[in-house]
């Protein structure tokens, strides 16, 4: 929304503030100023001046001396090249030391507009400069009567005397606003609605137009006749009749106001439709009256599947929810959209018949888009208009009719309006008010402010009538609000709350995370982010079957694209996307977790909220292997309190992974996660090559495991006993065969055992590996007997024997 | 005898005096000390001393000994310093030579802007809360105020799972699930309704093209209080006490009139530019402020849907951008570099 400040005056007389005081202003009283353009940016010492003499120049054939009467005492001097000027004539004229906005060209303005200085021109003096219209930043379509190429002149009946502000006298000392309007607040689409917060938000009379009532009596029903079918879709719907139309320009004054708006100007009746609808936010329609079959007007439903060219040519296929304005036999508009090539009004027309109707703003929305045609129309009825404000707009559509001089307004109003809206009450609380907002607003201070509002206070009934156009104002906390804006929220005191103490807590959940974390950071992964949302297309480069439960996501219904249509059942896809981008950009590692969600649902299609499963999911590619990985996840299982070890069961079956080099990462029979390397051809799908490692976990699982008691278990006082152990055994049999043992079979004496050596080789021969333990024993009462070591470790020595595993000597 | 010895102490002070190195002294000291050393076979000859006169004697050759050996001690002490001086002469190191590093990971900038946030809320006594990203149309919309039809519902705006079910396009839901369940919780202990004060931190979604200032997913920071008496004036000192923990002490707040469909009264909240102090830079567009929250009184229609009562009880919230907070804190300027996960990027914090 835009208003420019000086039509904002208009019915704020009294509103004199710098446009910097305004714009702040207006914010905090509710209407968020986003910009504002000042017009006369860059424009100083810029007066009427009259050329009293021109004569040519001695030394340049295209140079003219001219005598410039500014008002002073004497004339100034000024050389100039333009020609289009005779004596007598009054231009604007920039006085040394002032300031234009642009050169002569019309090219793009600069930032600080440019300066104006006395010089000599060929070697004549020359005190200041005469100016074109575009020198002063302004739309030379608003100024006909500029020449093509050269000053501006003015005209002779603009009543402006040397010496004058020529910049006011092209009507340039105005600055337009750019408002960021809520959607709550549909009276502020308007000139008149803005002009009423200005004039509220400074405590100022408040003048609209004075508009004459001409809708009693009078002969309208002999000339048309409006019957509305769908009054759900339409609720009000007013006419008016205008005869012996005369189609010519607009005024400047009236072509000024909407070029600020940004609305070019056709004809005088266009011109009035559009101007209205700025100043009231009311869009209306012309229709020409002897188009119309039967000067009948009817609205309804439009079929499913009818065809109906708009006015811009364009065949439109509508449906039964689409309104219609249709005459006697045919539709000849799509109400609230545009109107249709048929009853286009013509350069010709000479009787009309004005609409302005409230149509349902939903219902507009949405035909809208159906119809793929929003225009400035339905862009306002979709705010949901107050259907008083039809009358009002359609009225004053016809006096500026008149006042222009533009045709004969028929007295009397066709007005459709089978449930009228009326002005309703609340009740006024001002201790509920001042509670709520923590103030001490006096109560015959909010009364003044509800009267700048336009609410009247009724002492009897101690209520408040909220006019029709307040759409927004139903309860005591809007009234507050009303209170608060215009006593300014910075005049509110700053409390904090009172009453029973709360404890500030994060959730157990939270804290296993932020440990998670660390673990992972320190040992070198950094943390990332990826996308709840991906393409179904990441279950083939992952690798996982037709059939695979991951398969059943949940379906986006409108996605960005297919890329981003599914909801993720599996953590990997983001992070190896995450990973190949970094890989292709050329980082040499790198390693990564994040944690985030999985949706699965618990049946598609989905009838309720899916399981949202927290992941922690590491992966990275250049130093380091499965057991680097393999490492953080023990030390984060270890910092988690976790003391039982879990099992990593080759057998995992992922098909994303490396067949022998991946585990299901168990607790029991439960699996809480799973490591290993991606298959190659996963990370070919992925644009990469080399060993990429991944891990994921469940926290929920993980959570409900961790735990942050500890013990205090003493440090031990009677020395250990330690033996090694160095094996050999079939390649086929997994280090985590032998801990079984060990630990089965070691007993209490048993404190730690230690991989320290893997080897596979010749020297242990083709299929087998070499494999040696450290084992600590230590008794916590007294000084371990070496036979009661020896019978330990032989018990572990028999029991590996039992699985074909033989000790090295 | 007493010669002897005098002979024996001079000498081997001597001796000592003139050793080179420890080698030096080990053989002074066997000369001397040793088994058969000097010493030694002065003690040996003691039979010879006659008895009255051997406890004197033996004083003596005591006294000589531990002369000599402290005279030996002495001396080992100052040889063995100058060698570990020479030693350390030849261990100098390039101090200016890089550290050596540990790989250490980073957190991801919203992470660390999140994590500071609710530092500062747990301190205010707020606890922190999750709820659902795939939420029902009921919770993201109709508890919160916002009919059928309504605008912000369009399709344009909100991932629709189903007509019921959707993406949550803001973490306010979790406004109307917390309250729902300290009414719940208050009903089921015959109880009166606890205080509320949580935020509730999470990602939400849009449907918006990725650029560089649009992502279809974000996080949002909720907050919400409940309770007896609590006022508009309350949410203006809460959050201006935020800003100042959050952005520095300095730090001034300034709210303005908004709309939201779930707060009456609303507000827009500014802070005062935490880059160039209010003077005026671009990262605040040369107006001294930033905005970074939209809040206000929980509506009284949302209070009562929850089944709270509107007379007994008032409340404020408020929702935070996370991703705004992170790129303005850090001033990045693409907000698809937190998605891209580059360690490069990631390094940096």
């Amino acid at each position: 929304m835009n208003t420019p400040i000086s039509w904002l005056k208009a019915y704020v007389p009294d509103l004199d503030v710098p446009v910097e005081d305004f714009v702040d202003a207006i914010t905090l009283s509710g209407s968020h100023v986003e910009s504002y353009e000042k017009k006369d940016k860059n424009l100083e010492k810029i007066v009427v001046g009259k050329l009293l003499k021109i004569e040519p120049h001695p030394d340049a054939d295209k140079l003219v001396i001219c005598q410039v009467d500014i008002g002073a005492e004497a004339p100034i001097q000024i050389v100039t090249g333009a020609h289009n000027m005779k004596e007598g004539d009054l231009v604007p004229t920039v006085l040394d030391g002032g300031r234009v906005a642009g050169g002569h060209d019309g090219g793009p303005l600069p930032e600080n507009g440019i300066k104006i200085k006395k010089g000599k021109l060929r070697g004549i003096d020359s005190y200041g400069m005469m100016c074109a219209i575009e020198e002063l930043g302004a739309d030379k379509n608003l100024y006909p009567e500029a020449p093509e190429d050269g000053l501006y002149i003015f005209p002779e009946d603009s009543g402006v005397e040397p010496g004058d502000d020529a910049i006011a006298a092209l009507g340039l000392r105005d600055s337009v606003v750019e408002y960021e309007i809520t959607s709550n607040r549909v009276d502020c689409f308007s000139i008149i609605g803005m002009a009423r917060e200005a004039a509220a938000t400074y405590g100022l009379a408040f003048k609209p137009p004075v508009v004459p009532d001409t809708t009693k009596g009078g002969d309208v029903d002999n000339y048309a006749s409006v019957e509305v079918l769908d009054t759900d879709l339409c609720p009000r719907y007013c006419a008016r009749v205008v005869k012996n139309l005369k189609i010519g320009p607009s005024p400047k004054w009236m072509r000024e106001r909407l070029a600020a708006q940004g609305i070019r100007s056709i004809n005088n009746l266009v011109d009035i439709t559009n101007y209205v609808m700025e100043e009231y936010g009311q869009p209306m329609h012309a229709f020409d009256l002897d188009t119309l079959s039967g000067h009948k007007i009817v609205v309804k439903r439009a079929k499913d599947g009818d065809k109906f060219v708009t006015l811009d040519g364009q065949e439109r296929t509508l449906d039964s929810g689409v309104l219609m304005i249709c005459d006697g036999e045919k539709e000849v508009a799509i109400a609230g959209i545009m109107g249709g090539e048929n009853s286009m009004v013509t350069d010709s027309i000479s009787n009309l018949l004005f609409e302005a109707a409230c149509f349902d703003g939903t219902n507009i929305r949405l035909a809208s888009k159906r119809i793929g045609l929003r225009t400035d129309a339905s862009s306002k009825f979709e705010k949901g208009l107050d259907p008083n404000l039809a009358l009002e707009a359609i009225n004053r559509a016809c006096q500026l009719i008149e006042e222009l001089g533009c045709g004969e307004v028929v007295d009397g109003v066709i007005d459709v309006y089978p449930n009228p809206v009326t002005p309703w009450e609340l009740p006024f609380e001002p201790e509920k008010m001042n509670k709520l907002l923590g103030m001490e607003v006096p109560e015959a201070q909010m009364l003044e402010y509800f009267a700048r509002l336009g609410l009247t206070y009724n002492k009897d009934t101690n209520s408040l009538t909220i006019p029709t156009y307040r759409q927004d104002l139903h309860c005591m906390a809007d009234l507050a609000e009303e209170v608060a804006r215009l006593y300014g929220y910075d005049k509110l005191p700053s409390t904090l709350p009172r009453g029973e103490a709360t404890v500030g807590k994060k959730q157990f959940h939270m804290l296993v995370e932020d440990i998670l974390r660390e673990v992972a950071e320190n040992n070198g992964f950094s943390g990332g982010m990826c996308y709840s949302f991906e393409s179904p297309k990441v279950y083939d480069k992952l690798l996982i079957p037709e059939e695979d439960e991951l398969r059943k996501a949940i379906v986006i219904s409108n996605p960005l694209g297919e890329d981003f249509s599914i909801m993720r059942t599996i953590s990997l896809n983001g992070m190896i996307t995450s990973l190949s981008t970094n890989y292709n950009r050329r980082n040499k590692s790198a390693r990564l977790y994040e944690i985030g969600n999985v949706y699965l649902p618990k049946a598609l299609p989905l009838t309720e909220l899916p399981d949202e499963v927290s992941m922690m999911t590491l992966g990275m590619y250049g130093e380091g292997d499965f057991f680097t990985l393999k490492g953080v996840l023990e030390e984060m299982f270890g910092k988690l309190g976790i003391t039982k070890s879990f099992t990593y069961d080759p057998k995992g079956g992922y098909p994303y992974l490396h067949p022998g080099r991946q585990a299901a990462v168990k607790d029991g029979d439960t699996v809480i996660g799973y490591i290993g390397q991606l298959h190659p051809q996963v990370v070919e799908n992925y644009d990469m090559k080399g060993e990429v490692y991944v891990a994921v976990i469940e926290l929920p699982k993980v959570t409900a495991l961790a735990t942050f008691d500890r013990k205090y278990e003493g440090i031990a006082k009677f020395p250990a006993s330690t033996r090694d152990l160095s094996m050999v055994m079939d390649k086929s049999i997994f280090v985590g065969q032998i801990e079984d043992i060990i630990r089965k079979n070691g007993g209490k004496l048993l404190e730690s055992y230690q991989l320290f050596d893997v080897y596979e080789g010749e020297q242990v021969g083709a299929g087998k590996k070499s494999v040696a333990y450290s084992m600590t024993f230590r008794a916590k009462d007294r000084n371990l007997e070496t036979d009661e070591v020896n019978t330990v470790t032989n018990k572990i020595i028999e029991g590996l024997k039992a699985l074909g595993i033989e000790l090295r000597s | 005898m007493k010669d002897k010895l005098r002979e024996i102490r001079e000498e081997a002070m001597k001796k000592i005096e003139a050793a080179k190195d420890l080698d030096a002294l080990n053989e002074i000291k066997i000369g001397v000390l040793g088994k058969k050393g000097d010493l030694t076979q002065v003690l040996k000859s003691m039979k010879d001393v006659a008895p009255e006169d051997r406890p004197k004697v033996g004083q003596m050759v005591n006294d000589t000994r531990a002369a000599i050996e402290e005279k030996l001690e002495s001396v080992r002490k100052e040889i063995a310093n100058k060698i570990r001086e020479e030693k350390m002469k030849n261990e100098v190191i390039d101090v200016t030579l890089p550290g050596t590093h540990k790989l250490i990971g980073h957190r991801h900038p919203n992470q660390i802007a999140l994590e500071d946030l609710e530092r500062v809320f747990v301190g205010m006594g707020y606890e922190i809360v999750e709820g659902p990203e795939v939420e029902y149309d009921h919770y993201n919309f109709e508890l919160l105020n916002i009919p059928a039809n309504h605008p912000a519902k369009d399709e344009q705006d909100t991932f629709y799972i189903n007509k019921e079910i959707l993406l949550r396009t803001q973490t306010s839901p979790v406004q109307a699930r917390v309250m729902e369940d300290k009414v719940r919780e208050a009903k089921e202990t015959n109880s009166k309704m606890k205080p509320i004060r949580i935020i509730a931190p999470g990602r939400v979604f849009r449907s918006d093209e990725v650029d560089a200032t649009h992502s279809p997913s974000f996080h949002q920071v909720e907050g919400l209080v409940i309770d007896k008496n609590i006022t508009f004036a309350d949410l203006k000192g809460t959050l201006q006490q935020f800003a100042q923990e959050f952005f520095g002490p300095e730090t001034k707040i300034k709210l303005r009139p908004h709309h939201f469909p779930f707060t009456e009264p609303s507000a827009e909240v500014d802070v005062s530019c935490f880059k160039c102090g209010g003077k005026g830079c671009r990262m605040c567009k040369g107006s001294g402020w930033i905005e970074i929250l939209g809040c206000g009184m929980v509506h009284p229609k949302v209070l009562t849907d929850c089944g709270i009562d509107p007379e007994e009880y008032s409340g404020f919230a408020f929702g935070i951008g996370l991703e705004r907070v992170a790129l303005l804190k850090y001033e990045i300027d693409d907000m698809r570099l937190l998605y891209e996960n580059d360690v490069r990027f990631l390094n940096q914090f």
